[in-house]
């Protein structure tokens, strides 16, 4: 399926956010998510499942004043 | 020797509120942080580049000081709320430095938007830090929407130029009972000691250290700067005169 992914459209395999860091390669610590601007705690990152055309955003803290 | 500063029940340790840099490695970071004697350092959210490797985790640097996560370069209520919650999630905090920017080259805050978004956010539960205009009216509503404090800058961020309006400071210490902490603007060290010295609560910077040509030695500066400043504020200043008082006796003088 299709979603967009930090501000670009990505083909993904992923069926769950949990899913979706591993197929980033990325340790599901220091980082956050939300899907359709909603956060998706991270209790639930096994259970959330993506849709086609969901927009997926993956942050973590950069420096900053 | 001087009073804490406490803000929504939580006393801090320092009235230095702290940048975790820019163009500074986290080695240099955590040594200012570190001699800065700063309890609260706030960060920025921004996305994971997913086509490189993510390196280092900043928050494995700041381990022993509280962290403000900001919504710093957000231009809108949406994105604000959006960035806020994400820091939430991601730093296990409800406190939030609201940024909502109203224009590219001042940065200067858009006060309306600025007032959406805390309105929203104190309703999910978050405690706002919110930058704003050095207006009292803007403080006032921040306040009364319930911010726990407010955060009016005194020149525009990164700038380093100084308080530019003193007046409007203290005309907003008089008017606002909660914190209020000088947000941007501060250079040097003597202007961090006159925010405190006009009766601001704290100051929160970045610019002025990790731009000095020893970062290291402006954290120090800075640190010392809070210090002597809410110290002259809490002792009183004596009152200006216009002509000279001699400091020794005048009976007594040797003279011919």
């Amino acid at each position: 399926m299709k979603i967009t992914l930090n501000g670009e459209l990505r083909e993904i395999a992923a069926a769950t956010v949990a899913d979706l860091l591993r197929e980033l390669k990325l340790a599901p610590v220091g980082l956050a998510v939300a899907v359709n601007e909603s956060v998706v705690r991270r209790a639930n990152y096994e259970t959330h499942a993506l849709n086609d055309g969901d927009i997926v955003e993956i942050i973590r803290a950069v420096q900053g004043g | 020797m001087n009073s804490k500063l406490t803000i929504d029940g939580v006393e801090l340790g320092s009235r230095l509120l702290f940048g975790t840099g820019k163009n500074v490695s986290f080695d240099t970071m955590k040594e200012c942080i570190e001699l800065s004697g700063t309890d609260l350092v706030t960060c920025a959210i921004r996305r994971v580049p997913l086509n490189e490797s993510s390196g280092q985790n900043l928050i494995d640097y700041l381990k022993n000081v509280r962290v403000l996560p900001n919504t710093a370069m957000c231009y809108n209520v949406k994105d604000a709320i959006l960035t806020a919650q994400l820091g939430r999630e991601l730093l296990d905090t409800n406190w939030v430095k609201l940024e909502v920017i109203g224009d590219a080259d001042t940065l200067f805050p858009d006060n309306e938007l600025t007032l959406e978004a805390a309105k929203i956010l104190i309703k999910d539960g978050f405690t706002i830090l919110p930058y704003c205009s050095d207006d009292l009216i803007v403080c006032q509503k921040l306040e009364q929407l319930g911010c726990a404090a407010v955060m009016p800058l005194a020149a525009p961020i990164g700038s380093g130029l100084g308080i530019r309006n003193p007046t409007n400071l203290q005309i907003i210490r008089e008017k606002i009972k909660c914190p209020i902490i000088v947000d941007a603007g501060v250079g040097t060290a003597s202007e961090a000691a006159f925010a405190l010295e006009l009766g601001m609560d704290g100051v929160l910077l970045q610019s002025a250290v990790y731009g000095a040509k020893i970062p290291q030695k402006m954290a120090v500066a800075m640190k010392s700067a809070v210090e002597a400043g809410r110290l002259a504020y809490e002792a009183g200043r004596m009152p200006k005169k216009l002509y000279g008082s001699a400091s020794s006796p005048v009976e007594g003088v040797v003279n011919s």
